[in-house]
C-alpha cells in the first residue's frame, strides 16, 4: 500500500475548505508529487452563498495530514483553526462574509513543495465537492448581477424597491450593494413605518429616495419632531411624506425657511399654510424661483387682486408650481378668446389646471352650436368648472346637448 | 400579452394631427401610450434557476454529501430588476403636417416603417391639406361670377403646369416641387373661401403661398386661414384616429383594418410603376374620386 499520490491540483479553486490543519508535514518522498492530502469539511459547504467576489488565481491552501492517510482518510478531520479563501477586493463587495482567519502559506513555497499538474486524476468525492461557480463580475452597470448574491437586494425587490431605476445613479447602486440589511436598512424601515407608511407604499417612497439611507435616524427624528412641533398632525406628517418623499432629507434650518417662506409670500394664515403645505408638499422640496415668478405673474401679468390670488392658490395649490408658458397661453385664451372676465376666473380656478387644448375643443364645439354662453346673468349659463372638469361623454350629454359623435366629427374639422 | 400585442402592432395607420401640435411631440405622444400599453401586461413567472448544491443524499449509510441538482428561484428577471420589458418602439410618420397645419396624418409602426418609404416613393398621393394662418377681416369687391372665373382659370393653368411636369420635365417619382393635380372651390361666400387642392409632394407653405397667389390675381389680397388634410393616399378623415384613441387597441384595430387596403395599395403601384406609358391614365380614376384636399382662406379688395 503505497502512499497514494492524491494532490488537487492547484486549479480546484473554488473548493471552501473550512478547516485546516495547522501544521503542513510535507513528505518528500516523492519528489513529484508525494504528499497526501486529506481534507476536512466541518461543516457542509453552502455554495449558493457565494458572498465574495472571486479572481482567478487567488491561493487556495490546503495542509498534508500525516503520511498514514489512506484515500478515504476523510475521516481525520483535524479542526484547528478554519482557513479559508482570501478574498480579493473587487468593485462590489458583500458585506456579511467576512474571511476567517486564515494560515497561509505562500503560494511559490507550495510551489516547491508538490508540484501539481491539471491532468492528475481526482476522485469521485472530490470531483463532487468541487463547485465550479462563475464568478461574479467586478465592476457591472445593472444591479441584475448581483441581486442573487445579496440578501439586501433581494428584500428590497420584495419590499417593492425599483432596482431598474436606482441602477441608473451608480452612487446609491454602490451604496445599497454595502449595506446590510439587518443592521442598516431594517432601522429605517422601522422608522418610516413609525411614521405611518404602509408596506406597499415603502417600495415607491425608496424608489425615489434612497438617500434616506445615508441619514442619521437621530436627525430623522428631530425633524420629525420639528415638523410636530409646528402642529402638524401624525396624519399630515404621513401625507406629506408620502407624495414628497425628500422631505425628511432637509434639515430642519431649511424647513423652517421654506415653512417662513410660504407664510411671507403669500400672506396667508398659519393654519391656511399649513393645509397647503399638507396638500402639496412638493413646494417644501421644490425650487422656489418658480413659484416667487409664477406670483408675479399673477399679480403684474394677468392683474389678479391680492385677495383673489390667495383664493385661487388655497383651491388649487399646484397654480403655484405651474409653468408660465402655459400659465400664459391658458389665460390669454380664457380671457381675450372666451371673453371670461376676471371675476369668474378667480372663481373656477380649475382652469388653470387643464390641457389648453381641451379647454379650445370644447370652446368651439359651443361656438359651433351656438351654446357658448358663460355669463350668469344670461339664461343657459355654462359655467367653467363644468367645462372642464367633467369627462367627455358627461359633457356631450348634458352641457352641448350632442353625441359623442357629433363632437368627434367636429373635431375633425378644427 | 407583451409580444403577443406586439405582433399586432405591425402596419399603417392613420392619425388626425390637430392644429397647434408639432408632428414630432404627436409621433412621441403616440410611442409612450403605445409602450404603456404593451408594458401594462401580466409579469411573467418568476424565472428559476438550476444550481448544484451540497446537500446530505438519503439513504447513504456514510452521510455523504452530494451535489444535487435544485431548482432555485432567480430574481434576475423580476420586472422591478430589469425594468420594463419594452423601452422603444419604431414609430415613422409619413407625410409630415407642421404646427399650424391639422389633418390625417399616416404612422407606421414596426415593420410598416418600410413600408411607408413603399409608398412614398412609388405612389401618386393625393394629398389634402387645409393651411391655416391668421385671420383678415376684409371684404371683397367684384363679382361672384368674376371671381369663379378666376378660380377656373388658376384650375386650368395648374392643369396645364401639371401636364407640361407630366410631359417629361419633372417626374412626380423624385423630390419635385409642388404639383397641383386639381383645385377647386368648395364654397365661396365673401370674404370666405374653400378651396379643395389635389396635389402631390405639396409643403404646407406652398399651399399658403398659393392662397396668396389667389388673392394678388384677383387684385386683393388673400390669406390662408387654415390648412388641413383630408387624405392621404387612401387614409381618409374617417380612418383618421383622435387624441382619445391613442392607445394600443385602437391602434391595434386601426392597423388591422387599414391592412388589407395597404395591400391592395402596394400592389397596384408595382404594377403601374412599371409601365410608365400608363401613369397618366392611371390619375385619371382619382380625379373623379372625390375632393380630397381644402384650403379656407379670407380674401379682401383694395379697389
Amino acid at each position: 500500500m503505497a502512499l497514494s499520490a492524491q494532490q488537487i491540483p492547484r486549479w480546484f479553486n473554488s473548493i471552501k475548505l473550512s478547516s485546516f490543519i495547522n501544521s503542513v508535514q510535507l513528505t518528500k518522498r516523492f519528489p513529484r508529487a508525494g504528499q497526501t492530502l486529506s481534507h476536512g469539511f466541518s461543516a457542509p459547504t453552502q455554495s449558493s452563498s457565494d458572498n465574495c467576489c472571486l479572481r482567478w488565481g487567488f491561493k487556495t491552501y490546503w495542509t498534508s495530514s500525516s503520511r498514514n492517510s489512506s484515500q478515504d482518510a476523510d475521516s481525520s478531520r483535524q479542526e484547528s483553526s478554519a482557513a479559508h479563501h482570501t478574498l480579493l477586493p473587487c468593485g462590489s463587495e458583500h458585506s456579511g462574509r467576512m474571511p476567517s482567519g486564515d494560515s497561509e502559506l505562500p503560494l511559490e513555497e507550495m510551489d516547491d513543495l508538490f508540484p501539481v499538474s491539471p491532468l492528475q486524476p481526482v476522485s469521485e468525492e472530490e470531483a463532487a465537492l468541487i463547485s465550479a461557480h462563475a464568478s461574479l463580475p467586478a465592476a457591472s452597470f445593472t444591479l441584475r448581477d448581483y441581486v442573487d448574491h445579496s440578501e439586501t437586494l433581494q428584500q428590497l425587490v420584495l419590499l417593492g424597491v425599483d432596482l431598474s431605476k436606482i441602477e441608473k445613479h451608480p452612487d446609491a447602486a454602490n451604496l445599497l450593494l454595502r449595506l446590510d440589511f439587518e443592521k442598516d436598512i431594517k432601522q429605517t424601515l422601522l422608522f418610516l413605518k413609525d411614521l405611518g407608511l404602509e408596506d406597499n407604499q415603502l417600495g415607491a417612497f425608496l424608489t425615489k429616495n434612497y438617500a434616506i439611507f445615508s441619514e442619521d435616524l437621530e436627525n430623522l427624528q428631530i425633524r420629525v419632531a420639528y415638523l410636530q412641533s409646528k402642529n402638524f398632525s401624525k396624519a399630515d406628517i404621513t401625507q406629506m411624506v408620502r407624495n414628497a418623499p425628500f422631505l425628511l432629507n432637509f434639515s430642519v434650518e431649511r424647513l423652517d425657511n421654506r415653512l417662513g417662506f410660504f407664510q411671507k409670500e403669500l400672506q396667508l394664515s398659519v393654519k391656511k399654510t399649513r393645509d397647503l403645505v399638507v396638500r402639496l408638499p412638493r413646494l417644501l422640496t421644490g425650487s422656489l424661483e418658480p413659484v416667487k415668478e409664477n406670483m408675479k405673474v399673477y399679480r403684474l401679468e394677468f392683474g389678479f387682486k391680492c385677495n383673489e390670488v390667495q383664493h385661487m392658490i388655497t383651491r388649487i395649490p399646484k397654480m403655484l408650481t405651474a409653468n408660465k408658458k402655459k400659465l400664459t397661453e391658458t389665460f390669454d385664451y380664457v380671457h381675450n378668446v372666451m371673453s371670461i372676465p376676471h371675476h369668474i376666473i378667480v372663481r373656477f380656478p380649475q382652469v388653470f389646471n387643464t390641457r389648453l387644448f381641451k379647454i379650445k375643443e370644447r370652446h368651439q364645439f359651443l361656438t359651433y352650436l351656438g351654446r357658448a354662453q358663460y355669463d350668469p346673468a344670461k339664461p343657459n349659463y355654462i359655467s367653467l368648472d363644468k367645462l372642464v372638469s367633467i369627462p367627455d361623454r358627461v359633457f356631450c350629454r348634458e352641457i352641448a346637448k350632442a353625441s359623442e359623435k357629433d363632437f368627434e366629427k367636429f373635431l375633425k374639422t378644427l | 400579452m407583451g409580444s403577443a400585442g406586439l405582433a399586432r402592432l405591425q402596419g399603417l395607420f392613420a392619425v388626425y394631427k390637430p392644429p397647434g401640435l408639432k408632428w414630432l411631440h404627436l409621433r412621441d405622444t403616440v410611442e409612450r401610450q403605445l409602450l404603456n400599453g404593451l408594458n401594462a401586461g401580466k409579469p411573467p413567472a418568476p424565472e428559476q434557476r438550476v444550481r448544484f448544491l451540497l446537500g446530505p443524499v438519503e439513504g447513504s449509510e456514510k452521510k455523504e454529501l452530494m451535489l444535487t441538482a435544485t431548482s432555485v428561484p432567480s430574481l434576475t428577471t423580476h420586472r422591478l430588476v430589469r425594468g420594463p420589458a419594452f423601452t422603444s418602439l419604431k414609430i415613422g410618420v409619413g407625410h409630415r403636417l407642421d404646427v399650424q397645419a391639422s389633418g390625417v396624418l399616416v404612422l407606421g409602426v414596426g415593420h410598416g416603417c418600410r413600408l411607408l418609404t413603399d409608398m412614398y416613393d412609388a405612389h401618386f398621393t393625393k394629398h389634402v391639406s387645409r393651411e391655416k394662418l391668421d385671420r383678415i377681416l376684409a371684404v371683397i369687391q367684384g363679382s361672384h361670377q368674376k371671381a369663379l372665373v378666376m378660380y377656373s382659370n388658376l384650375d386650368l393653368q395648374s392643369q396645364e403646369a401639371y401636364e407640361m411636369a407630366v410631359g417629361g420635365m419633372l417626374r412626380p417619382m423624385n423630390k419635385s416641387p409642388m404639383l397641383i393635380t386639381g383645385i377647386r372651390c368648395l364654397h365661396f361666400e365673401p370674404p370666405e373661401f374653400l378651396l379643395e387642392v389635389q396635389c402631390m409632394h405639396e409643403t404646407q407653405q406652398q399651399l399658403r403661398k398659393l392662397v396668396h397667389e389667389i388673392g394678388l390675381e384677383l387684385k386683393s389680397s388673400a390669406i390662408c386661414r387654415q390648412v388641413r388634410r383630408t387624405r392621404d393616399g387612401f387614409f381618409t378623415l374617417d380612418d383618421a384616429l383622435l387624441r382619445t384613441q391613442w392607445d394600443l387597441h385602437s391602434i391595434q384595430d386601426a392597423i388591422q383594418d387599414a391592412a388589407p387596403r395597404v395591400v391592395a395599395e402596394l400592389r397596384k403601384n408595382l404594377r403601374s410603376g412599371v409601365d410608365s406609358q400608363q401613369l397618366p391614365s392611371a390619375e385619371q380614376p382619382q380625379h373623379s374620386k372625390g375632393p380630397s384636399s381644402t384650403v379656407q382662406g379670407g380674401s379682401c379688395a383694395k379697389h
